[in-house]
C-alpha cells in the first residue's frame, strides 16, 4: 500500500516534498482524482491537496476569485452563484466519461486544463487564471501572476501552471477572473447536417456578429432519434438574445436553404442540459472502446473524422465550432491509435488518449508526441522546475530527457 | 543621467565590431545592416526616451531564415541582441548597448493567410497592429487587443510584452488572442509553437513565450485570432466630481452582469488636456470621467446602456452624455487614446502602469494626491478602469536633473502602492528596464530564480534582452558568463 499524504497548508506541503527528496522518493499528486488523464503514474507516494482548502478572496465588484488549490469545485461554484457569477469557462465534469469518484478540486481544473464550451466565447481555463502559488521540486513556495486580470510583471508562469498536470509544481493556490452569470441562455438546433456543413453552419455562426456561447455538432449516430443536431448557444440578456437568434436563423437558412429544420430550445433547464452533455461528453459515457480528445483548426474536425471513419469504426462529437473532437473508437487497437495520431498529426492537430480498455494501447503516450525541439524545451523546464524528477513521473512523456539525465 | 543601470559594454566586441558587421552583410545583404554611427543613433531608444545608447549595429532580415542566420552569427561570436518591434516600448524594452545588435523585424510585415472560416490570420510579426485588422476590416473582421500605440506598434512587440489596450476587459489581451508563433531560438533553430487549433497541446509554451520581453526568443510569424465585429457601438460620458464614487460606479454596473468593451477612466487634469487637444466633447467641470462603451445592434445598445444610465443615475453623475454619431464616438476615443500625447504639450510626464483590485481605487487614488502634495509633481491619471489598470502620468521637467530623480522616485512609489494594494508592477507595458529594478517588490528572489531558471532553458547562455526583467545583481551570474565561453570556442574555431 502505497503511503498518501494529504497536507494541510502550504509549508507541510513544502516539508513533505523536501522530505521525499531526501529519501529519493516519486510523488504521484492528485486533487480529487476525477481526473487521472495522462500516462499512468507509478510513484512511492501520492500527494492529495484536497486538505489546503478554502477562499480566500471573493471581491464580485472586482470579478476576483481566489481560492486555495484544494478547495472543491463544487463549493466555488455555490459561492459564486451567491452573487451570480461563476467560472465563465464551463470547468467539465470527467467523471461519467473516465468511470471516476470523487469530489474535483480548483487545482485539478488547472492542472488538467479543463475548458468547457463556452470558451470559443470567454477563453479557456488558461486564459481566466490570473494567479498561481505551488511548491517546486526542491520544496519551495513560488508565486506568479496575482489577482489582478491585467499583469505583464515578469514571465508569464501561469499559463506554463495551467494543463501542466502536475509535472511543474504542485499547486497551492489559484486565482481567477470570474464573470457575470448570464440572464438568458437559448440554443438554436439545426437538425441533420453532415459534419461537414454543421462546420459550415458553425463557422458561420461564429464569424456573425452575433456573440456566439457554444457551437456543437452532434451527428445522427450518437441521437436518440438518429437525426444529427447542431447546437449554437446565444447568451446575455433577454431582447438581445431574441434578436441574436432571429439574425442567426436567418443566416443559417439562407446559407443551408429554406428547408433546414431550425428549432429554438428557449427553456433555460433543457438548454443548460444539451450543454451540460456536450461538456461531459455523456454519449460516450459507459461506450465500449477507446476515447480520444482531438484538438484541430475547426475546419479540419470534419476531415479527419472522415478520413478515419474510413479506415475504422469511430464515433464522434464535436465542440467548439469543430476545433475539439472527441472520437471514440470502437475497435481499440494499437494500429488504430498510430493511425489515429498519423491523422490528426497531417493537420497539425494534436489527439489525447482519454481512455482505452485494452492494455496494449494504453501504453503508447497519452499525450501527442511533440517536435522535437518542442519536446526538448519541455524535458528541460520541467527539469528546471523539478530538478530530481519526482513529480508525476512520466505523466506527460515516458520517454523524457528528464529520466535519462537523472540516470546519466 | 538617472539611476538605472545598464551592464559596462564589453569592449572586446565593440572591437570586432568591423568583422561582425562584415559577418552580418554576408548573411543578409548590406540593405539589411545598419551600422555607421550617423544611423544606428536612429535605434539608440525606444519610447522611454530617458535612457539611450546605440547599439553596436542594426539588423533588419526580411525572412525567418535571415533573423536565424542573425541569431547564428551573434551566438558564435556572443553579441547580445536586442530583439525590436516598432521601437514604441515605454518600458526601455528595446534599449541597446554598446555592444549588442538590434534585431528589428519591420521588414517582416507580410500577411501569410487570411482565414474567415477559422476565425484566424497570419502575419509576419513585424506587421502593426492596427494594420492586422486593416488586412481582415473588409471580412466585418478585427484584431482585438488595441494598445494606444496601435497605428505604430508591432505585433512582435505586442507579443513580447503580452500588450493590451482599452478594450481588453471584453476580449483580453494578447496572449488571449495569440493561436500560433514561429519562433527563432537564439541558437537559430527555427520552432513553430500551436497553429490553427485553440490549444497548442503538451505545455502551454506560447502562453510562457508571448510577455517574456524579448528574451526567449524571437518571434518572427503569428497566428491570431481575429472577431468578427460587432454589429455596432457606442460610448457614453459619465462625469463626477468625486473620483471615489466613479470608482463605486465602476464597480456597481460590473457587478450588475454587464459587461461593457470599455470602462476608461481619467481625472480632472487628463480631462482639460484631453478636450484641449481632440474637442471631443470631454464635460470639463468634473473631476473624474468615465468612458464606457458596449457593443450589439442599436437595440441592444440601447438595451445595456439604458440599465448603465439606471447605475450611474443612482450615484448622482453630474454629467451623463451619450454619444450622438458614429463621428461624436471616433472622437471620444481619439481623445482617449491621444491622452499620453495631449499630456505632452503640458509638460513631459512619466507613464507609469501598475494594476490594482478595483476595489482598492479610491484608496490607491487618495493616496496618489497625497503623494502628489509630497512630491512637489502633478499626477493625471488615465486608466482602463474596469480591470484594474493604472496609467498615472507624472508632469515634470526632463531638463531639470533633481525634478527628473524625484519623479522617477514617485514613480516607484506608486509602483510600491500597487502592489501593496494588491495589485502588480506593471498592466501592460511590461518590466523592461523602467521596472526592472522594482522587480523585488512583488517578487522574492525565488520567484525570480524560477523565472530565470526559463530564460536559462531557452537561452542558456543570456544573449537575448539580457540586462531587462530581472534585477542586475539577480541575473549577474548568468548574464556575462557567454562571453569568455565563447571566445575561446570562437578562437579555437579559427
Amino acid at each position: 500500500m502505497k503511503k498518501l499524504e494529504k497536507p494541510k497548508s502550504e509549508d507541510a506541503l513544502c516539508d513533505l516534498v523536501k522530505n521525499a527528496i531526501g529519501n529519493k522518493q516519486t510523488l504521484k499528486i492528485i486533487g480529487g482524482g476525477t481526473r487521472p488523464i495522462g500516462n499512468a503514474v507509478v510513484a512511492d507516494s501520492v500527494i492529495n491537496t484536497s486538505a489546503i482548502k478554502g477562499v480566500s478572496i471573493f471581491e464580485p465588484g472586482a470579478l476576483t476569485l481566489v481560492a486555495n488549490a484544494g478547495t472543491s469545485l463544487e463549493e466555488i461554484q455555490k459561492l459564486l452563484a451567491t452573487e451570480n457569477q461563476h467560472l465563465p469557462f464551463e470547468p467539465a465534469d470527467y467523471r461519467g466519461l473516465l468511470g471516476t469518484k470523487g469530489n474535483s478540486t480548483i487545482g485539478g481544473v488547472v492542472a488538467g486544463g479543463v475548458s468547457g464550451p463556452r470558451r470559443i466565447q470567454v477563453g479557456a481555463m488558461r486564459d481566466t487564471l490570473i494567479g498561481v502559488r505551488f511548491v517546486n521540486g526542491e520544496g519551495v513556495a513560488i508565486k506568479n501572476g496575482g489577482r489582478v486580470m491585467k499583469n505583464v510583471t515578469g514571465y508569464d508562469l501561469v499559463k506554463l501552471m495551467a494543463g501542466s498536470h502536475g509535472t511543474l509544481g504542485i499547486l497551492t493556490e489559484v486565482a481567477f477572473k470570474v464573470l457575470p452569470m448570464v440572464e438568458k441562455s437559448n440554443t438554436l438546433l439545426v437538425r441533420g447536417l453532415s459534419d461537414v456543413d454543421a462546420t459550415i453552419v458553425m463557422s458561420k455562426a461564429l464569424g456573425s456578429p452575433y456573440d456566439i456561447a457554444g457551437a456543437a455538432h452532434t451527428p445522427a449516430q450518437n441521437t436518440k432519434n438518429s437525426y444529427a443536431v447542431t447546437s449554437i448557444r446565444v447568451e446575455g440578456f433577454e431582447k438581445s438574445v431574441a434578436y441574436r437568434l432571429s439574425q442567426l436563423k436567418e443566416t443559417i437558412a439562407q446559407e443551408m436553404g429554406s428547408s433546414t429544420i431550425i428549432d429554438v430550445e428557449t427553456n433555460a433547464k433543457k438548454s443548460a442540459d444539451i450543454w451540460k452533455s456536450i461538456r461531459d461528453v455523456t454519449p460516450f459515457h459507459n461506450a465500449k472502446g477507446a476515447v480520444w480528445k482531438i484538438s484541430v483548426k475547426p475546419t479540419d474536425g470534419a476531415k479527419v473524422v472522415n478520413a478515419l471513419s474510413a479506415i475504422m469504426q469511430v464515433k464522434s462529437l464535436y465542440d467548439w465550432g469543430g476545433g475539439l473532437v472527441w472520437l471514440l473508437v470502437e475497435e481499440d487497437t494499437i494500429t488504430n491509435a498510430e493511425i489515429v495520431r498519423k491523422t490528426v498529426g497531417n493537420v497539425k492537430g494534436h489527439a489525447t488518449l482519454m481512455r482505452a480498455e485494452n492494455d496494449t494501447v494504453l501504453k503508447i503516450e497519452a499525450f501527442h508526441p511533440q517536435a522535437k525541439r518542442l519536446a526538448n524545451l519541455s524535458n528541460q523546464l520541467r527539469a528546471q522546475f523539478d530538478p530530481h524528477g519526482i513529480f508525476n513521473p512520466q505523466l506527460m512523456e515516458k520517454t523524457s530527457t528528464r529520466t535519462m539525465l537523472e540516470a546519466g | 543621467m538617472a539611476h538605472i543601470n545598464m551592464p559596462e559594454p564589453d569592449q572586446q566586441i565593440i572591437a570586432r565590431k568591423r568583422e561582425i558587421v562584415a559577418e552580418l552583410i554576408k548573411a543578409i545583404g548590406k540593405e539589411g545592416v545598419i551600422h555607421e554611427p550617423n544611423e544606428t543613433i536612429a535605434y539608440e531608444c525606444d519610447a522611454l526616451t530617458a535612457y539611450r545608447c546605440p547599439p553596436l549595429a542594426v539588423a533588419l532580415p526580411k525572412t525567418t531564415q535571415e533573423v536565424s542566420k542573425v541569431l547564428t552569427i551573434c551566438k558564435q561570436i556572443g553579441v547580445p541582441v536586442i530583439p525590436r518591434g516598432s521601437g514604441t516600448s515605454l518600458a526601455g524594452g528595446a534599449l541597446p548597448t554598446a555592444d549588442s545588435i538590434v534585431l528589428g523585424v519591420a521588414r517582416l510585415n507580410k500577411v501569410i493567410e487570411i482565414d474567415y472560416d477559422n476565425r484566424l490570420i497570419n502575419v509576419q510579426s513585424g506587421m502593426t497592429n492596427l494594420s492586422v485588422s486593416g488586412a481582415v476590416a473588409e471580412g466585418e473582421f478585427f484584431y482585438a487587443p488595441d494598445p494606444s500605440s496601435q497605428l505604430a506598434c508591432a505585433i512582435a512587440g505586442n507579443i513580447a510584452m503580452n500588450s493590451g489596450g482599452a478594450h481588453c476587459l471584453k476580449y483580453g489581451v494578447t496572449t488571449n488572442n495569440l493561436l500560433g508563433a514561429k519562433v527563432v531560438m537564439m541558437d537559430g533553430e527555427i520552432v513553430e509553437i500551436g497553429g490553427g487549433q485553440l490549444d497548442t497541446g503538451g505545455l502551454d509554451l506560447l502562453g510562457l513565450i508571448c510577455g517574456s520581453e524579448g528574451q526567449l526568443g524571437v518571434v518572427t510569424e503569428a497566428t491570431l485570432k481575429i472577431l468578427p465585429k460587432p454589429e455596432g457601438a457606442r460610448p457614453i460620458l459619465l462625469g463626477f466630481d468625486d473620483p471615489e464614487i466613479a470608482g463605486t460606479c465602476v464597480s456597481d454596473i460590473i457587478k450588475s452582469g454587464i459587461l461593457p468593451v470599455a470602462m476608461e477612466y481619467m481625472d480632472g487634469l487628463a480631462i482639460k488636456a484631453c478636450e484641449e487637444f481632440a474637442k471631443a466633447g470631454y464635460p470639463t467641470n468634473v473631476e473624474a470621467l468615465l468612458i464606457i462603451e458596449v457593443e450589439g445592434s442599436q437595440e441592444e445598445i440601447d438595451e445595456q446602456l439604458g440599465k448603465i444610465k439606471k447605475i450611474a443615475k443612482k450615484h448622482k453623475p453630474k454629467v451623463m452624455r451619450e454619444s450622438e454619431s458614429a463621428v461624436q464616438s471616433d472622437l471620444i476615443w481619439k481623445g482617449r487614446k491621444a491622452a499620453f500625447g495631449a499630456m505632452g504639450q503640458l509638460a513631459d510626464y512619466m507613464c507609469m502602469d501598475g494594476t490594482i483590485p478595483t476595489s482598492k481605487l479610491p484608496f490607491v487614488l487618495k493616496r496618489m494626491q497625497e503623494m502628489s502634495k509630497e512630491y512637489g509633481l502633478r499626477v493625471a491619471n488615465v486608466f482602463h478602469a474596469g480591470d484594474g489598470n493604472l496609467h498615472p502620468l507624472i508632469l515634470y521637467n526632463a531638463n531639470d536633473p533633481k525634478e527628473m530623480q524625484k519623479c522617477e522616485e514617485f514613480g516607484a512609489e506608486i509602483l510600491k502602492l500597487c502592489v501593496e494594494a494588491g495589485g502588480c508592477l506593471t498592466g501592460e507595458h511590461g518590466v523592461g528596464i523602467e521596472k526592472r529594478d522594482l522587480m523585488n517588490v512583488q517578487f522574492n528572489d525565488q520567484d525570480m530564480e524560477i523565472q530565470m531558471r526559463v530564460k536559462d532553458v531557452f537561452d542558456p547562455d543570456w544573449l537575448l534582452n539580457p540586462a531587462k526583467v530581472f534585477p542586475l545583481k539577480n541575473s549577474q551570474s548568468r548574464r556575462g558568463n557567454y562571453r569568455e565561453h565563447y571566445r575561446e570556442n570562437y578562437k579555437a574555431s579559427e
